[in-house]
């Protein structure tokens, strides 16, 4: 019984040797050891004191030791790149004093190259921090912290196992799992095993996706088979100028491919955020990068099971948005922000994008109606598709192409996956045409987005504010791809393509061209020939858009739609 | 579960309820205005009047109008076609494009409307054609009537000189000096070394301030020649220039003045105009601290004497120039409606565009000079999308995101041709509105525009209420001592903002605070059953620090209810208010004052942008733990600004001054930038060679765009 308070009493506290000690004190007078006392076993019970201590002193080495980390010459080295440590950075992402952690005691069983030694040298080190469970404003998740200042963060057999571990708990209370990475890749020492964990990892990533939401931050260095695992999950975000994503590092690219690059340029925060589409947003700093994790966690669901969250919201939600009636200019092919729109409309102006500096034609990203959580996908008419940027002038307006649409598709199927309704903005001329698109696949890459919609069965609600053409107007969450509601501006204009290209086919060789685009443009570029035939619920006054959308989603809260029965579907890939 | 609606809103949209809703808060603007004349519709004027003009003034003239029963015609450029005046007003008509000199100064398309819609008189407002005697003379030759003063009044006092000479003739005082027109450069310079140092050069066809530039050696005067005589040609078609006497450290008053067709003049007493940059009014107050009833009454006089020696009618202003020995001297007559007419208007009860109308249709003027009487205290701050911290003001453009007019507020007046969702674009005059309030004295309407400037809600543009709410709140404002000089006298530095003392900056870095935390708690307020505890315990005891400029302050935040007490630098602050985090306003209670706060910006890491006291100020809110971990953060290293020129606004490239290869000394002209028809010449800030230029003359630049690389 006294042992078990000692346990008991110990656990996580500095002082636990001398509670011990106190402990075995009161063993001497105490009723229950007593009788101990007057018997042969007295010498055991000495011993087993003893043990006994020398348990808790081991314990509390341990965990002194596992604080530390690898030591302060290299937090110093880890905090003089501008990174924090692992400890730290859980410390500012969790609320205060919210965290279980477990493993603390599992180390490395390697003993090749030197590793035994040095595991000596540098004691017995947990290499990767994971919390059992932990809180962010009150909410449930779990996390893993990985150590730069051990082993470089390398991945361990051990190492991967800790990250296993928390990942299958999180797969069974249904909860999120927000891995901050940093690490410089495999441990080579070990071989093989390394591998089997990166493995194991991916395999749990692919069974956790779209079960749990999966966050990976990358805080430094990821590369080769690393970078497989923040891939999988749902949102990779990254920290300028400190953290890198590669397959191979700048070396092995010049002995193979004989190009000069650098480790930024290469697989820096600004590549994956503006030219791969591997990462989903970067942040400035260590600092910044967690207190975003923070607030974007909170639009989250916890799994798959649960409905999109609903924050206490000071935002009317029948507040008339009157900037909207004047947005969308009088000259169809002049610009305007999308983000415009939709931060007048969401709650508090509080919109979180993802990928804003990838495909900036498409905006997709979180934000709340009347405190429920949504995601957003929005046409850009404010910018070109990238490929047209370089041409001069670039067209007025944005068309769909590869990578919108692959950002497009993915932002929505994480949404439909996790109960988040869809609120679409349409301002979309077509498909981009040329042969760098047909080349390059637009019709598979546009299937997906297509698909995206299409098989998505969470509320969906569309808002038509200008263009909505060809193939694109079907494509953008339209009524027939089981849009729930589907709205149109007064501005918008539902066609198959716009005046000029219709009347050089319908007229093709007449002489009055302008007087059928005139035609045209009457019977065409209005939302009635879509309003006749039910293809939009409704023509709304644009200062009236937030007040029909949060009460359109009281009521489709309550939308169950479910797809025929399949092992899973086949997603154009 | 939308179908049902669809029939009856595809009817609202066809229908212009729209207009309704419109006309509903635009009928409040003027709401709250007491006039003491009494509008009788048995006096009969015109059935129908074009407003040759936007913004503003349009909606202005259109209000009276409407009193007045009078149908109402808009013209407008093709980016004003939704503006607010179009919405007004009962007919509008395109007269062109968006260039000024394309529509709003358009003539043949103007009276082209005329003729279409069946105006029988045209109020021109104040700028474009309110002062152009062609005008007047196409509108007399249509029989169309021209609510102002007779084309020969207009044609007196529109020339600099010859309104000097009349005014001589009448008696009135005249500034010491030179009147002449000048042609080249050097002859300018001659002119002013007659005159002597400082002289003032200006165009002789332009009013106010616009293209007024004062030299004080040969150079300059150069120098002003060319600017004034290139803003004179844009401006107003004629390059005429008028070079006089400079009159340092003056105050400009001005006197509103009355006139009728039939010989009879009032004078409605002065309006001080002193507060002004770059020669432009941003500050006006009626009636002015500075005279006595003997100097107010022999200005009134000699502005009386001037209007009847012109046989004026209509409304009028003569502007004064007033020493500090209370000398006054003629400057010059407006021969229209001033921009600042509400403070007049406040004081006197008069409503002045229903006299201007009632005089051009030929009607006596209703009061005599003793029935004019100066009722409490009127204070017009002008609200202009620009940003004082730049000299304080150069124009910026942009689409008003959120707008609110403090007119929640009694005694308070807002005259405003803007709504939520207006553009404030490059092509017209970055007025927003003007901000008027009164009180029975000059204490009480000084507190009321204090007040109104922090409920004023723009976004969207950045605007001056910031510097207006530094100007009002002076101690040299207060005690009324002011001159034109006053803004560079006060801030020979440059406008840099409120300058926070111990005591006001433990009150911002406590409400921040307070903010902060409310926003954390809010944030765990998430319903369903995704929390780990029901019901989270509320964390009343919060240790932060706040970064504010270069500082950084320790804040210990104890919260109970909506009662924040915050221990901050040395002091103890309470904070309460209702901490809607949506509102754009946010009323607190600091230490039992009342103070309106405004949120402009927050984010995820703990940057909150807070407007107190009208300026804004960044601060950092983090927990102690933050704060701690972000001193590892590395500085960001700022782009090197020394060898690029961005432009400083958004406008047009008049001139290149310079190509690749060339070398330039520092303070050498590098190109001139138009925007809101001033020219603003950039200049390099070291020596250095011309690595690349970015633009060309003739092309619209936005603010922070790339304008010239140097090596």
């Amino acid at each position: 019984m006294a042992a078990f308070s000692v346990a008991r009493r110990s656990r996580g506290l500095i002082n636990g040797l001398k509670v011990s000690f106190r402990s075995s004190g009161q063993l001497k007078h105490g009723a229950v050891a007593a009788p101990l006392l007057q018997t042969s076993l007295h010498r055991d019970s000495r011993w087993y004191s003893a043990g006994h201590l020398s348990v808790k002193e081991r314990i509390e080495a341990k965990r002194r030791a596992a604080l530390a980390g690898g030591g302060q010459a290299r937090i110093d080295a880890q905090h003089k790149r501008g990174k924090l440590t692992a400890r730290e950075r859980i410390d500012l992402l969790l609320d205060t004093d919210s965290f279980v952690e477990t493993d603390m005691f599992v180390e490395h069983r390697c003993s090749d190259f030197g590793m035994e030694q040095d595991k000596n040298k540098v004691t017995h080190l947990p290499e990767v921090i994971f919390y059992f469970f932990n809180i962010i404003f009150c909410l449930c998740l779990f996390c893993f912290s990985q150590d730069f200042t051990v082993f470089g963060g390398s991945l361990s057999g051990a190492h991967a196992q800790k990250i296993c571990k928390i990942m299958d708990q999180a797969m069974k209370v249904g909860a999120p799992v927000i891995g901050l990475n940093d690490s410089g890749g495999a441990r080579i020492q070990e071989g093989v095993e390394s591998l089997a964990g990166y493995a194991d990892i991916f395999l749990r990533n692919v069974m956790a996706s779209g079960v749990i939401p999966q966050i990976s931050l990358i805080m430094g260095p990821c590369a080769g088979g690393a970078v497989y695992s923040p891939a999988l999950t749902d949102f990779t975000f990254m920290v300028k100028d400190t953290s890198y994503l590669f397959i191979t590092g700048p070396d092995v690219v010049k002995s193979v491919t004989n190009e000069d690059v650098t480790q930024e340029e290469l697989g820096g925060a600004k590549t994956h955020t503006s030219v791969s589409g591997v990462a989903h947003h970067a942040f400035e700093n260590d600092v910044d990068a967690l207190l975003n994790l923070r607030e974007f966690f909170t639009f989250l669901p916890l799994s798959n099971q649960d409905p999109a969250p609903i924050r206490e919201c000071h935002d009317p939600s029948d507040r008339l948005v009157r900037s909207l009636e004047t947005i969308v200019p009088l000259e169809s092919t002049k610009a305007y922000d999308m983000l415009e729109i939709i931060k007048a409309i969401v709650d508090e102006k509080d919109f979180f994008e993802i990928m804003p500096n990838y495909a900036k034609n498409i905006v997709v990203g979180f934000a709340r109606m009347n405190g429920r959580t949504v995601g957003i996908v929005g046409n850009q008419p404010k910018v070109a598709s990238d490929e047209y940027v370089v041409l001069t002038p670039p067209p007025p307006f944005c068309c769909l192409d590869i990578n919108s649409s692959v950002k497009g598709a993915r932002f929505v199927r994480f949404c439909d996956a996790f109960n988040i309704p869809i609120i679409t903005f349409v301002d979309v001329p077509g498909f981009l045409p040329g042969t760098a698109q047909e080349y390059g696949g637009i019709i598979r890459h546009g299937a997906k987005l297509l698909f995206a919609f299409a098989e998505a069965t969470v509320p969906k609600i569309t808002i038509i504010t200008r263009k909505a053409y060809g193939g694109a107007y079907d494509v953008m969450s339209s009524k027939h791809l089981r849009g729930d509601v589907n709205y149109a501006w007064p501005t918008a204009e539902v066609a198959v393509m716009g005046a000029k290209g219709a009347v050089q086919i319908i007229f093709r060789g007449k002489d009055n061209q302008a007087e059928a685009e005139a035609e045209y443009v009457e019977k065409f570029a209005n939302p009635f020939p879509a309003a006749v035939r039910g293809f939009v619920d409704d023509i709304i006054e644009p200062s009236t858009t937030r007040k029909l959308i949060c009460s359109n989603l009281e009521v489709l809260a309550r939308k169950k739609q479910v797809n025929p029965w399949k092992k899973h579907a086949n997603i154009p890939l | 579960m939308a179908a049902p609606t669809i029939s009856s809103s595809l009817a609202r949209l066809l229908f212009a309820v729209k207009y309704a809703s419109l006309q509903s808060r635009c009928s409040g603007v003027h709401g709250k205005v007491q006039y003491s004349t009494v509008y009788s519709p048995s006096e009969k004027t015109f059935d129908k009047i074009l407003i040759a003009n936007r913004g503003e003034i349009a909606c202005r003239v259109i209000k009276t109008c409407k009193k007045m029963g009078i149908q109402t015609v808009a013209v407008h450029s093709d980016v004003d076609s939704s503006a607010v005046h179009v919405k007004m007003a009962d007919e509008a008509v395109c007269v062109g494009s968006a260039p000024t000199s394309k529509s709003y100064l358009n003539m043949d398309a103007i009276m082209d409307a005329i003729r279409v819609t069946g105006a029988q008189a045209v109020h021109p407002g104040y700028g474009f054609l309110s002062e152009n005697k062609d005008f007047a003379k196409r509108l007399a030759a249509e029989g169309v009537t021209f609510i102002g003063p007779d084309t020969h009044a207009i044609l007196a006092m529109g020339d600099k000189i010859e309104s000097k000479l009349i005014a001589k003739a009448a008696k009135v005082n005249t500034i010491p000096g030179f009147d002449g027109v000048v042609k080249t450069a050097e002859e300018a310079v001659k002119i002013a070394q007659d005159i002597g140092y400082p002289v003032m050069i200006k165009a002789s066809a332009g009013g106010g301030g616009k293209g007024m530039r004062i030299a004080w050696n040969d150079e300059e005067t150069r120098e002003g020649f060319r600017f004034s005589s290139q803003e004179a040609e844009s401006s107003f078609g004629d390059d005429r220039l008028l070079i006089e006497k400079y009159i340092d450290n003056p105050r400009h008053i001005e006197i509103q003045v009355l006139a009728d067709k039939h010989g009879n003049a009032l004078w409605l007493n002065e309006r001080e105009c002193s507060i002004q940059r770059r020669n432009q009014k941003v500050v006006e107050e009626a009636p002015s601290t500075f005279l006595d009833q003997d100097t107010r009454q022999a200005m009134g006089e000699q502005a009386v004497q001037l209007a009847k020696a012109v046989q004026y009618s209509s409304a009028g202003t003569v502007e004064f120039l007033v020493d500090s020995k209370k000398n006054f001297y003629f400057l010059e007559m407006n021969t229209r409606l001033q921009v600042e007419h509400p403070i007049t208007e406040c004081i006197t009860g008069l409503d002045l565009v229903e006299q201007m109308i009632r005089v051009a249709k030929g009607y006596r003027l209703q009061h005599k000079q003793e029935d004019i009487p100066i009722n409490g205290w009127a204070i017009e701050s002008r609200i202009y999308a620009e940003d004082p911290y730049k000299s304080f003001g150069l124009p910026s453009i942009g689409r008003l995101s959120e707008y609110q007019e403090p007119l929640n507020l009694k005694n308070v007046r807002v005259d405003s041709g803007i709504e939520e969702g207006s553009d404030i674009s490059i092509y017209y005059d970055p007025m927003i509105s003007k901000l008027v309030t009164y009180g029975a004295t000059r204490g009480e309407a000084l507190a009321r525009m204090e007040d109104a400037l922090d409920n004023y809600v723009i976004r969207g543009v950045t605007h001056n209420i910031s510097l207006l709410r530094e100007i009002i709140t002076h101690p040299r404002f207060i005690s009324g001592d002011i001159s034109t000089n006053f803004l560079p006298e006060v801030y020979p530095d440059g406008f840099k903002g409120h300058q926070l003392e111990a005591g006001k900056r433990r009150e911002l870095l406590a409400s921040a605070a307070a903010l902060y935390v409310t926003v954390q708690l809010r944030s765990q307020k998430v319903l369903g059953s995704l929390k780990l505890s029901p019901t989270p315990v509320e964390r009343s005891h919060w240790e932060l620090c706040v970064q504010l400029g270069e500082g950084c302050y320790a804040v210990e935040v104890v919260k109970s209810g909506n009662v924040y007490n915050v221990e901050v630098d040395g002091g103890t602050v309470e904070v309460s208010g209702q901490w809607n985090l949506a509102s754009p306003l946010l009323p607190l209670s600091i230490n039992g004052t009342q103070r309106m706060l405004q949120c402009l910006t927050r984010d995820a890491s703990g940057k909150i942008n807070l407007q107190y006291l009208g300026t804004m100020f960044q601060v950092r809110v983090l927990s102690k733990l933050a704060a701690q971990l972000n001193s590892y953060m590395p500085e960001k290293v700022p782009e090197d600004t020394s060898s690029i020129l961005r432009s400083p606004m958004p406008g047009t490239v008049v001139a290149m001054s310079v190509k690749p290869g060339d070398t330039v000394a520092e303070g050498q002209e590098i190109c001139v930038i138009e925007a809101m028809k001033m020219q603003n010449s950039l200049t390099a800030v070291k020596q250095a060679k011309v690595k690349s230029v970015q633009c060309k003359p003739g092309e619209t630049v936005g603010e922070g765009d790339l304008l010239v690389e140097l090596e």
